[in-house]
């Protein structure tokens, strides 16, 4: 079984090492209407969505039932219900995305880090073991991580570590995916010659990872780190289970929480356009971190396609 | 820094030689290699090795009111496998992986090709805006179409009203499993299609030189030339979906709140799990549940690995 996901890891890292002859032929020449227009009535599903969500947060409670879905109605109550955002509950919203921040970005740092240390040295090094380690890193992949979500609580609780940040960034480290990706991306992107090179010029390993290797891996990295930042960011059911205090809760548990409560009504008929507003809110980061990264982690996916 | 004297021991002319080490250099290089992987393989082993391993041994035992924790042998898996409630469960997302993952790789793979071939305008704004609602949290994702899909108030409901189409029922009994598969290809349509999209850029020229000089048209050029291409590509997303799918919990746990008598507390297998460990205390038998639900999850992908593998080995015969 280790065996075949080997093989099926390699072939993809062997057609992206095979990418280095570019492609000659003009793409542009044909255009073709009828595809434009079949793609943008697509994207239209993909969009029209979050036209709603940044519709409906400039609505109050009422127009946000009375009036049409897709399009501005009634006063405009963006600067309310941002207002009633982040002073509900003495502004807990603000402390939740706090912590997200704090627990998405600590967790993406660390589990890029292992991971490309990881991957380097299955790239890099021919050491004794290695293979049977890195297929076993593959058939992590399928591991259910939610299926481990509840032995791990138990250990955590009897470690006393429940109810706090570790609860959520330790498990959040791993990342075999990671490994996968960097181990195919340093095939491609740091030459032998480089590494033969440091070595003779007296370089330690180290000095050589940290120096050569990585100063390479660039759109690999930002690629990893983006994709664990989104796991961690995106990530309900580990801190829904390993968080109690609602001051330590991440965006998500927190989102989710307002709105059982705004649902069960409780007198406070208002919550739905804060909720509404929240989630708004939320998704604004990650949504502007993968634009303005995309150069990066697009070529980074495509295993150094800008460096052909 | 250290290995230097060993390699111009080794290396007595001024020709580099990179490929031939002293033992003591490869050695140090081993070393080093391990020294790299050991952080990982750390957090690796505790987090996720241990608590197989721990889950593996709690659902072996009882525990009882009186006298403890007792070892019950396999009785708890035995109760898993005529448990009405777990087995309608995994049909439910045995139900989702065979209707949904289709439907989803499709599109994924249309999309991907379609921008591939450049011949739509604006081929990197499309590219963009489907793959924008990945960096949506599934949370915000499900809280959002729930309201989309609400009888009441939806937007989708006024519209079908409007058109004299009567009020859609997306929450009820009958519909909320194809609800919450519009919800989860929402997500990641864009993400697959992404992965299949940085694999067919990554496809060699001389492949399309062949297959121009035969003059083929750009559905046999996808078909015959694109698709083999990218396989292992692909292969990756539908051994994803088989987790994704498998282990859905988000959706169900977010919907059960607005539709609390359609998404039962047993709707999926991993979020049966979760009420049975966190709301009935039953905790040996949820990590039995868990670890069922582990196993055939791993199943189904080598199944998906060895029919993938299958093929590849019957069209070498052919050719």
């Amino acid at each position: 079984m280790t065996s075949i996901d080997t093989r099926a890891a390699v072939t993809v890292g062997d057609v992206a090492g095979a990418r280095r002859a570019r492609r000659r032929y003009a793409p542009e020449r044909r255009r073709s209407l009828l595809l434009t227009v079949i793609l943008w009535i697509c994207v239209l599903y993909f969009v029209l969505p979050l036209w709603w969500l940044l519709v409906s947060s400039t609505k109050d409670n009422s127009a946000l039932f009375s009036t049409f879905g897709l399009w501005f109605g009634g006063d405009f109550s963006l600067w309310e219900n941002l207002q009633t955002l982040f002073t509900v509950r003495d502004g807990i919203f603000l402390r939740w995305m706090i912590n997200t921040f704090v627990y998405a970005i600590v967790s993406a740092l660390g589990a890029t880090l292992l991971a490309t240390m990881a991957g380097y040295a299955f790239a890099k090094y021919d050491f004794p073991g290695s293979k049977a380690l890195f297929s076993a890193t593959l058939g992590a992949v399928m591991i259910p991580l939610t299926a481990l979500a509840l032995p791990t609580y138990l250990l955590f609780s009897q470690a006393g570590l429940t109810d706090t940040p570790w609860a959520v960034i330790i498990p959040s480290l791993v990342s075999p995916f990671g490994v996968y990706l960097m181990r195919v991306y340093t095939a491609d992107a740091v030459d032998d010659s480089l590494i033969e090179a440091a070595r003779v010029d007296g370089a330690g390993e180290a000095r050589i990872f940290w120096q050569v290797g990585l100063r390479l891996l660039g759109p690999g990295l930002v690629t990893v780190f983006l994709f664990s930042l989104v796991a961690t960011w995106n990530n309900y059911f580990l801190p829904l289970i390993m968080l109690n205090t609602s001051d330590l809760y991440p965006i998500t548990v927190g989102l989710a929480q307002l709105q059982a409560a705004a649902t069960q009504g409780g007198g406070s008929q208002a919550l739905f356009s804060t909720v509404i507003t929240g989630s708004f809110v939320s998704i604004i980061p990650l949504v502007l971190a993968f634009l303005f990264l995309q150069r990066y982690w697009q070529s980074g996916l495509a295993t150094g396609g800008v460096k052909g | 820094m250290s290995s230097s004297p060993a390699l111009t021991v080794e290396r007595p002319s001024a020709v580099p030689q990179p490929t031939r080490h002293t033992s003591t250099a490869k050695r140090k290089q081993n070393l080093a290699a391990y020294l790299f992987v050991l952080p990982f393989f750390v957090v690796f082993i505790t987090m996720l090795v241990v608590p197989l391993v721990y889950s593996g041994y709690l659902s072996l035992f009882e525990s009882k009111l009186i006298g403890g924790e007792t070892f019950a042998g396999l009785a708890n898996y035995v109760r898993a496998l005529t448990d009405p409630a777990f087995l309608a469960g995994l049909g439910r997302v045995a139900l989702f992986f065979v209707v949904q993952v289709p439907i989803m790789l499709a599109l994924a793979l249309f999309f991907a090709l379609a921008l591939d071939s450049f011949r739509a305008r604006g081929s990197k704004a499309i590219r963009l805006l489907i793959y924008m609602p990945y960096a949506v949290p599934a949370v915000v994702a499900t809280l959002m179409w729930g309201y989309l899909y609400g009888p009441d108030f939806g937007p989708i409901a006024q519209m079908a009203r409007a058109l004299g189409l009567g009020t859609p029922e997306f929450l009820s009994a009958e519909n909320i499993l194809g609800s919450m598969m519009n919800i989860v290809s929402w997500e990641f349509i864009g993400y697959n299609m992404i992965i299949m999209y940085a694999a067919l850029r990554s496809i060699p020229s001389e492949l399309y030189e062949a297959a121009e000089i035969d003059g083929a048209g750009q559905f046999r050029l996808a078909w015959s030339v694109k698709i083999p291409a990218i396989r292992p590509a692909i292969l990756l997303t539908v051994i994803f979906s088989v987790i994704g799918s498998f282990q859905l919990f988000n959706e169900p746990s977010l919907l059960s709140v607005i539709a609390p008598n359609v998404v039962i507390n047993s709707f999926t297998p991993n979020f049966y799990a979760y009420n049975l460990a966190f709301v009935n205390q039953e905790l040996n038998y949820a990590a039995s549940i868990a670890f069922l639900l582990g196993i055939v999850i791993a199943i189904v992908s080598y199944v998906v690995q060895l029919s993938e593998q299958r093929r590849e080995r019957r069209e070498r015969g052919l050719s």
